[in-house]
């Protein structure tokens, strides 16, 4: 059985789940940037799949954005541990049912 | 001279503003003394005022809200001058009948402004607002210093007056609506071809007439009167009754009659019937009096019932300017300096008796004569001039009127001679009750006049005699008017 | 001969109105400056009244006019005036001649008043009132003086203040001559109207001269009547007549004065004075505003007559005379004898100033008691003023030939005897005539004759100021008689403008023995009813008048007054006094009601706008702001802040979006 694009996107599909399931469930700050950040890694895995499986003369698209979208989500990452420290130092919790500022 | 108009209605205010910002323990003399600068400055423009002339004079015009046709615009003819001395005299005499504080000094300075410029205006925007002003301070007036159920008295006197005052604005707005102009000269040119048409001009009417018949007052609307003048204090019921009610009077000599000659005309007989009814039934009610500031209150409503006879006969005369309408409009306007005088004497002596006594009852007194010689002999002779003797100046302006009414509305006038009748009646009974008889003990202490009331009383008693004797000097005020207005209206 | 007093006419009036001004304001000890203020002003007024009196005789309708202007209202000129003519110079004369005796007897019979001062200036006032009144030459100036003389009189009948008697007294004089005067005032108002004028003679264009009088067309009568109306008010005639016994509670001198003399004849001059009002379109002599003076007349004089009969009261039978006097007056006016009537009205001055003065002399030796059955035999113990007061009471009986009022009674007699319209006040006229002489008779022998009773044990005569003006005043009401006879009617000559003449034989006349029967019998059937009257009686008690006794309710009704006073308080003065209880509750309850339910009005309304505005337009708008506020709490709930909360959302939102997109394909 060779791979094919169905498999790749059901796996991607699976990994989204998971991270969305994560960001909205847990309530560790640090663990919903985790689930974040493996959203994003299915979206990558969406953009290689979807390049891999075209037809072949284009030029390698799929694999530049995935490469833009990792560096971007590194830079995020740190952006984002860097308020949870924040936040932390503040509050000193990360449990984000406490953080309700926003509340309007 | 221009601006002495204008002077004479900001002296007051001046007063009075001096008056609420300085601190002073006895503001009598302050007011008194602007009292006497206004009263140099009505002198003055006696002086300066032209009698041979009929126009308006001494103008003083300035713009003022251009949109509205309202302007500043203030002039003198006889009436007016006759009205202005008339104020000038009567504030400074209720001043000295009370000594009373601040504020009341100050209120009393605020109507007087009022007063001036209510009978200096004219233009209608202007005028009503002096008009109403003059109201504020006799409100307070009463509300204040008032004596028993002043609270009443007050509020019945301020819904009274203000509910006509709005019925006259309307009547007022309705006139502006179709013919663009406040200015009196301009309406008064327009009247005899009928202001308006139609039903707007019986509206507008009525709203008019309402206003000033509240301010007179006339029957059957004089029933806030009695109270009122019961209830204000001695200064404040003088000036009340010698000027404010002059207010309404002016008012129909100088709106209602030359806006409306053909609605007078055609309800002549009715307004006549009104003035009747206050002519004869004031006076039976004031017999039935027991306190003597409410019979004094009473026959002011008979005496200006006077000057609305003669007003409205001259109204529903229809033929031209003759010798009856020139007696009719004399007489009224001799009446109204007369009533004005001669009410006011009555008030402040009736206030005196009060000092002295703590009461007003007709039986709580009895026998003065023997104890106070003086005051019962100078009450005499205001309460003779009141029932028109001749010699004093009551006489004078009744018989103009009764002279000039009764060759226009006979019948009516021979009933009016009812009212003479009755008004001796009241006053003989009080001069009974008062002055004969054995000496009343509560009476028996009473000092006589005392050197100050004397100052007070005096020379208005011996202005009264003047006047009866040789009336000249007051005619000669107004004559040139009156030979003016009887054109207009004829 | 004296110009100068004609063009100053107004200084006789002048003089004493200065002198009662000058008293006034005297303090109140000064009794002897007020009393010689007052004769002298009086005594200056009869000096000139002298001089302006002797112009007038030099021709027959001598009339001099002096007219001012007294102010001009509008373009007309309001002018009074001064006149001299037979009529006012010799009113001059009476009135200054008897009011100079009247000061001076004053002097004596008030000279124990606290407030002498004052009663002398209300004398002088009333001299100059009056004195200006009979010199008018206008209406409205004559109106003036009738008023002021209206005044004079109130001050002084309630002179004594402190009696509430005077005081109620003096309230009535005013207001019933005040109804008078109120017509009058009419009168005047309508001949204004009229004839545009109020002067009498102003050189051809006055009211009283014949182009003025043409104007006036029929209302004439009314203005006569009207004007008539003053006159009864003022001269106490029917049914005005109740003030004037009333009157007499003022002091004595006053009711000679004022009560007797002058001032209520001045209805009678007025009369006279205007008479050509009344008379104008006369058809033989009558016209229907002379035929009421002349009922009104008889009526007074008869009932005034009848009820004098039975007063006790010494100055209200006086009282009661001159109403019936004043009656015989106005008959005499009525039928065309202005001449005659003015003449009595001259001799009745005199005579009847002359017996109040006798009367007052009389009440000051009783110590002031007045009730004529508790004196008796004064004649001894007062014998000026009873001779004196004999001669004023045969004045006014009518004797014949040798007093005044003789002659001018007899004379009325005459023209009423001619009277084209009806004979029946001549007759009266006759009746009246015993009445007078019995009630004279009843009166004299009541005071001066019989026996001394409780109030006379200890009278005594009268100083010589008091009994010097009787003396003088009854020599006048002889004296005053030669001017009178018909032999020699001088005064009759000159007031109706014709030359004096002589005839002797006029002397003797029918009524001459016809009024000499007539008093004769008054006084005869007087003495026989009165001649035990006041002593004890076999069947008679002894303060019981034989007329009471004979017939005691005749006697009742005539001493009430024939209930009159009684009949006016329960109908008039009831219906009037009904009237200002009315109005002033209709003021209370009716009008101050419906104009405050006309406010009632405006309140419903007000509240029927005001629950609008509650309930209709504020709700809708504090339902719209609830209603929002409720949605924002709604949506300000999805805030909760809570990130995660967001993120399911638009987790679930996306899903949404694409089932629904799978849906449509």
């Amino acid at each position: 059985m060779s791979p094919t694009l169905q498999l790749f996107l059901v796996i991607s599909a699976a990994l989204f789940s998971i991270g969305l399931l994560a960001a909205l469930s847990r309530r560790h700050a640090i663990f919903i940037l985790i689930g974040i950040e493996m959203m994003l890694a299915s979206a990558n895995l969406n953009f290689i799949a979807f390049w891999r499986f075209s037809p072949q003369s284009q030029p390698p698209t799929g694999v530049m954005i995935a490469i833009f979208s990792i560096a971007i989500a590194a830079a995020e990452a740190a952006v984002g541990l860097a308020l949870v420290i924040a936040v932390y130092r503040h509050y000193r919790t990360t449990n984000v049912d406490r953080l309700d500022q926003l509340k309007g | 001279m221009v601006g002495l108009i204008s002077a004479l209605i900001v002296i007051p205010l001046v007063g009075a503003l001096t008056l609420f910002i300085a601190p002073v323990k006895n503001a009598r003399p302050i007011a008194l003394l602007f009292n006497v600068l206004a009263a140099c400055d009505a002198l003055l423009l006696w002086q300066h005022f032209d009698i041979g002339a009929a126009s308006v004079q001494l103008v003083e015009r300035h713009a003022w809200i251009p949109a509205i046709g309202a302007e500043y615009l203030v002039g003198i003819d006889g009436l007016s001058l006759l009205l202005v001395l008339l104020t000038s005299l009567i504030i400074p005499f209720a001043l000295l009948a009370q000594r009373m504080d601040r504020g009341f000094c100050a209120l009393m300075l605020i109507m007087e402004s009022a007063l001036y410029g209510t009978f200096t205006a004219q233009n209608f925007v202007l005028w009503f607002l002096f008009y109403e002003m003059s109201l504020i301070p006799a409100f307070l007036l009463i509300k204040i210093w008032g004596g028993e159920n002043r609270d009443r008295a007050a509020t019945k006197f301020f819904l009274y007056t203000f509910l006509g005052s709005v019925a006259m604005l309307l009547g007022f707005l309705g006139i502006y609506l179709a013919r663009g102009s406040f200015d009196f000269a301009t309406l008064a040119s327009l009247g005899k071809n009928g202001l308006l048409a139609g039903k707007l001009a019986w509206l507008a009417f009525a709203g008019i007439f309402l206003g000033l018949a509240v301010k007179v007052p006339l029957f059957p609307f004089h029933t806030w009167l009695p109270d009122a003048y019961e209830s204000a204090p001695t200064g404040v019921s003088m000036v009340l009754t010698g000027v404010l009610s002059k207010m309404g009077v002016y008012g129909f000599v100088r709106l209602l009659l030359p806006l409306f000659p053909n609605e007078i005309r055609i309800i002549g007989p009715w307004l006549l019937a009104l003035a009747i009814c206050s002519i004869v039934f004031a006076p039976l009610a004031a017999w039935a009096q027991s306190d003597l500031k409410r019979m004094v209150a009473y026959l002011s409503v008979n005496h200006l019932g006077y000057c609305m006879l003669g007003l409205f006969a001259i109204g529903a005369s229809s033929l031209g300017a003759s010798i009856d309408t020139h007696a009719a409009l004399s007489g009224v306007f001799m009446q109204i300096f007369n009533h004005g005088i001669t009410a006011a004497a009555l008030f402040y002596l009736v206030g005196l008796l009060e000092q002295r006594r703590g009461s007003r009852g007709i039986g709580d007194y009895g026998g003065l004569m023997q104890r106070t010689p003086l005051l019962c002999g100078w009450m005499s002779v205001a309460m003779f001039s009141s029932l028109g003797l001749p010699g004093l100046n009551g006489f004078i302006g009744e018989f103009l009127i009764f002279k000039g009414s009764f060759a226009i509305a006979a019948s009516f006038t021979a009933i009016a001679v009812i009212g003479l009748l009755v008004t001796a009646i009241v006053f003989v009974r009080a001069m009974q009750a008062l002055f004969s008889g054995p000496l009343a003990e509560s009476c028996g202490a009473f000092p006589d006049l005392l050197p100050r009331e004397k100052f007070a009383i005096i020379p208005v008693t011996l202005l009264m005699f003047a006047i009866g004797l040789a009336p000249q000097f007051m005619f000669n005020i107004f004559n040139a008017t009156v030979n003016h207005m009887a054109r207009l209206l004829a | 001969m004296s110009p100068w007093i004609i063009d100053h006419l107004w200084l006789i009036p002048g003089v004493p109105f200065v002198a009662s001004l000058v008293i006034l304001s005297l303090p109140n000890g000064r009794h002897k400056s007020a009393a010689s203020l007052a004769i002298a002003g009086q005594i200056a007024a009869l000096v000139m009244s002298f001089f302006a009196f002797l112009p007038t005789l030099q021709q027959p309708g001598f009339r001099a006019v002096q007219n001012f202007r007294w102010f001009t209202f509008g373009d007309h000129a309001l002018r009074m005036g001064w006149l001299l003519d037979p009529l006012a110079a010799v009113m001059l004369m009476m009135i200054a001649l008897v009011g100079l005796c009247i000061f001076i007897f004053s002097t004596g019979y008030m000279a124990g008043d606290k407030n002498f001062v004052r009663f002398f200036a209300y004398l002088s006032f009333f001299s100059g009132a009056m004195l200006g009144l009979v010199i008018s030459n206008s209406l409205l100036l004559l109106f003036i003086c009738w008023e002021l003389v209206g005044l004079a009189s109130y001050l002084l009948i309630g002179f004594w203040i402190e009696r509430p008697s005077a005081a109620a007294a003096a309230k009535k004089a005013f207001v019933t001559t005040r109804i008078g005067d109120m017509g009058f005032f009419l009168g005047l108002l309508w001949l204004y109207g009229r004839s545009g004028t109020l002067l009498f003679y102003d050189s051809g264009n006055g009211c009283l001269e014949s182009a003025g009088l043409a104007v006036l067309g029929a209302s004439v009568t009314f203005i006569a009547l009207l004007i008539f109306c003053g006159a009864v008010g003022k001269s106490g005639q029917f049914p005005l007549q109740v003030w004037l016994p009333d009157a007499m509670e003022g002091p004595t001198p006053v009711s000679a004065l004022i009560h007797a003399a002058t001032m209520v004849a001045a209805g009678v001059f007025l009369v006279a004075r205007v008479y050509p009002l009344f008379s104008l379109g006369a058809i033989s002599g009558v016209t229907s505003s002379l035929t009421v003076v002349v009922w009104v007349g008889v009526t007074t004089a008869l009932m005034a007559a009848l009820i004098a009969i039975a007063q006790a009261d010494i100055k209200r039978i006086l009282a009661y005379s001159t109403v019936s006097q004043l009656g015989l007056m106005m008959v005499s006016l009525g039928v065309g004898g202005v001449a005659a009537g003015m003449m009595h009205l001259l001799a009745h001055g005199f005579f009847k100033a002359l017996l109040f003065l006798g009367a007052g002399s009389v009440i000051h030796g009783c110590h002031g008691e007045q009730d004529i059955r508790k004196m008796g035999g004064l004649r001894r113990l007062m014998p000026v003023t009873f001779s004196t007061y004999a001669i004023g009471m045969m004045a006014l009986s009518g004797v014949p030939l040798f007093f005044s009022g003789g002659w001018t009674k007899e004379e009325i007699l005459h023209v009423t005897a001619h009277w084209p319209a009806s004979r029946l006040p001549y007759y009266f006229l006759l009746a009246g005539v015993v009445l007078t002489a019995l009630y004279m008779t009843r009166q004299m022998i009541y005071v001066f004759f019989g026996h001394r009773r409780a109030a006379s044990e200890h009278a005594h005569e009268s100083p010589r100021v008091m009994t010097m003006p009787l003396i003088a005043l009854a020599i006048c009401a002889i004296l005053f008689g030669v001017v009178l006879t018909p032999a020699w009617p001088w005064l009759y000559d000159y007031l109706t403008g014709s030359p004096a003449h002589v005839e002797f034989a006029r002397l003797i006349q029918p009524t001459l023995f016809l009024s000499l029967a007539l008093v004769g019998a008054g006084v005869a059937l007087g003495i026989w009813m009165y001649r035990r009257a006041g002593m004890q009686d076999r069947q008679r008690p002894a303060d019981t008048d034989p007329l009471e006794f004979a017939q005691p309710q005749l006697f009742r009704f005539l001493e009430n007054k024939m209930w009159i006073d009684e009949l006016y308080a329960r109908t008039i003065i009831a219906f009037s006094w009904t009237s200002a209880r009315l109005s002033d509750w209709m003021d209370r309850n009716f009008w101050d009601r419906l104009v405050r339910g006309f406010g009632t009005i405006g309140q419903v309304f007000g509240m029927f706008t005001a629950s609008v505005d509650e309930r209709g337009i504020n709700a809708g708008v504090d339902e719209t702001t609830v209603g929002t506020r409720g949605l924002g709490r709604l949506i300000s709930a999805a805030h909760s802040g809570q990130i995660q909360t967001y993120l399911g959302v638009i987790a679930i939102g996306v899903l949404a979006l694409l089932l629904f997109y799978a849906w449509l394909a």
